[in-house]
């Protein structure tokens, strides 16, 4: 089985106001499909800048990324977008939905760069808001929904072009625990349902409780990859 | 994504924000629309200057005899007595005339009944009236068969109506001029003043046989006066006259010619000098206008880029190139000025249209003007557009998503 994420070595460092800051330190990781991690770590430990490069909006300083057995290390901007478009999909912690436009239309987007057929966007559309309930929404702009409801319209966008990883980002920073869970549930049952590999970036133990394996990060470094027996079990 | 599937999102885009993209329109709709009525009312005005310069005479062409000298002392233009009506019918035949009137004029006393008046006899074929474009007020004007019968009928100005008959009908009453009677057939219509400041109403027509044999007794006549069938052609039936003549006068190069050919063209060169120096004045101000109106998108253009921030960041990371972010900027930019281009033409036209009717000014929209401001306009947005979207083009995903 091809894994959907394997870097080796991998480094990023940024250079701010003349000084070198080592994001990453030589990671060694593998996703396969079918897999719901939560990253986990403070801020500063390097899981955002490996989020970004998993989800091909950065490329590393040095070591091989292989996303889905193809060497994604080294390709430029318009490649990346492309693989983005039409393998990957996002999860942000401000659901990031267009204002002033419904709910459909921002499902649409993602399908909009991947040139799908205009005819097929509204169905797929439907069909995936359908599976994360908010089908009843479409035709609401985004400052008509509750929190809860705009996290499912931006996951419901993160699946219209069927990815084979979601990267979701503190999807829950900005819910109450109620709609956390909620949510969480929601991913929960993509993974098992669907079998859509799943990366969830978080610092908080209880929404990283949901996923089957648990992976942290300190200074840059993988400092601990556990499955999580409670949910496994 | 292609052109339609771009368009479409740039119209999304705009809508979503209407109050803001009429208000950057504005720049170009005032631009635009303050083109189209100055073009309108210019060309409206020059039309005009060209009709009166018409009334001068259609085409006109007018031969001259050139000057004698006479022990030394060189007599002025007109002076050499050497144009026949036999040059006129040679000159009559020749492609590109539409007509000729050979032309006898003398100052002289006309007497009607008590009145009596010094004005000008004006000796001339029918095509005269042609010619001049000098419609007949009242009566008839002679003919040919006049012409050839040497009859004694006269058609009088309306200056010389007035002076002889005041509000009585002139037509059928007998004039005499150096002592032949002539009987009035018609009256010229009004015609006002010339370029120069002459009255030409103050003229009596009569056949310009009966005023060589009755009134000059010369076998010459003062001038050739010349229609050409279409503007385009003035210069070379101008030159065909000049050709025709020196081979019936039988001179040879070193030779000076015993006439002159002359023309209306300067007046004409005049105008349209006057016209092109007003097009370039019209033309900075369109200029300067729209080049302001794209200062205004681009301004704009940049906000909402910033604004847009992250708008920018999310449709980079669900997978648009930098290439498409371009585009769509530049399609928003091209847009809002194209469209304030067309609103401009719209405005503008409507606005002549009304100057028009309560102004009662001569305008005329040239559909040129029209597709030239809207392509203007157009480039205007592409021009202005191109550094905003550049600009989005190359956000960094991660930093234009973080954007606060």
């Amino acid at each position: 089985m091809t894994p959907v994420v394997a870097v080796s070595g991998l480094r990023k460092v940024y250079r701010l106001g003349g000084d070198d800051v080592v994001a990453l330190g030589g990671v060694d990781l593998t996703f396969n499909p079918g897999e719901f991690v939560a990253v986990m770590g403070p801020s500063g430990s390097g899981k955002s800048t490996f989020m970004q490069i998993a989800g091909l909006l950065d490329s590393p300083t040095a070591g091989t990324y292989l996303f889905e057995g193809t060497d994604a290390s080294h390709l430029d901007g318009d490649a990346r977008a492309d693989i983005r478009s039409r393998r990957l999909g996002f999860v942000f912690q401000s659901y990031n939905l267009l204002p002033r436009t419904t709910a459909l239309e921002n499902v649409e987007l993602p399908m909009v760069y991947a040139g799908v057929p205009e005819a097929d966007r509204t169905r797929i559309a439907l069909e995936k808001m359908e599976i994360v309930g908010v089908a009843h929404l479409a035709k609401h702009h985004p400052n008509q929904m509750s929190g809860g409801q705009q996290q499912r319209v931006a996951i419901a966008r993160s699946l219209v072009n069927d990815p084979s990883l979601i990267l979701a980002d503190e999807p829950t920073g900005a819910l109450d625990t109620k709609t956390s869970d909620d949510v969480m549930q929601l991913f929960t049952r993509l993974n098992a349902e669907c079998g859509i590999t799943i990366m969830l970036v978080t610092h908080e133990p209880d929404i990283a409780a949901y996923a089957r394996r648990i992976v942290t990060f300190r200074d840059g470094h993988v400092v601990a990859d556990k499955i999580n027996e409670r949910k496994v079990a | 994504m292609n052109l339609r599937a771009t368009l479409r999102l740039a119209l999304q885009a705009l809508i979503r924000n209407k109050a803001r993209s009429l208000l950057t329109m504005l720049g170009i709709v005032i631009g635009v629309a303050a083109v189209i009525v100055t073009v309108a009312i210019g060309t409206g005005a020059r039309v005009q200057v060209q009709n009166s310069i018409n009334a001068l005479g259609s085409n006109l062409i007018v031969v001259q005899p050139g000057s004698v000298t006479t022990s030394g002392a060189r007599g002025g233009l007109g002076t050499a007595s050497t144009l026949t009506p036999a040059d006129g019918m040679a000159i009559a035949s020749l492609p590109g005339v539409a007509s000729v009137s050979p032309m006898v004029t003398l100052r002289t006393q006309v007497v009607a009944g008590e009145n009596n008046w010094q004005t000008t006899i004006s000796g001339a074929a029918p095509t005269y009236t042609y010619i001049r474009s000098w419609p007949i007020a009242t009566g008839r004007l002679f003919s040919q068969s006049d012409v050839d019968s040497t009859a004694k009928v006269a058609v009088l100005g309306q200056t010389v109506v007035g002076q002889l008959f005041g509000n009585a009908n002139p037509i059928g009453a007998t004039i005499v001029i150096k002592g032949a009677p002539f009987v009035v057939i018609g009256t010229l219509a009004p015609l006002g003043q010339s370029g120069t400041g002459q009255d030409q109403d103050d003229t009596v027509l009569i056949p310009y046989t009966s005023a060589m044999e009755r009134l000059t007794g010369l076998t010459t006549v003062n001038q050739l006066m010349i229609s050409a069938a279409s503007a385009d052609k003035i210069d070379a039936v101008q030159s065909e006259v000049t050709q025709l003549l020196e081979s019936r006068h039988r001179i040879v190069a070193p030779q000076p010619d015993d006439f002159q050919v002359r023309n209306l063209q300067s007046i004409a060169q005049a105008a349209s000098a006057t016209g092109t120096v007003m097009e370039l004045l019209l033309a900075g101000v369109a200029a300067v206008s729209l080049i302001v109106g794209g200062i205004g998108i681009m301004n704009i253009m940049m906000v909402s880029v910033t604004e847009r921030t992250r708008e920018i960041g999310l449709r980079m990371s669900v997978g648009a190139r930098g290439k498409t972010i371009l585009r769509q900027f530049l399609a928003e930019a091209v847009v809002l000025s194209t469209a304030g281009g067309l609103i401009g033409v719209v405005g503008g036209a409507i606005f002549t249209i009304v100057v028009a009717a309560v102004a009662k000014w001569p305008t005329d929209i040239p559909i040129g003007s029209v597709v030239l401001s809207v392509a203007f306009s157009a480039l205007v947005g592409i021009f202005f557009g191109y550094y905003p979207a550049k600009k989005a083009s190359e956000l960094h995903p991660i930093e234009a998503l973080r954007f606060e």
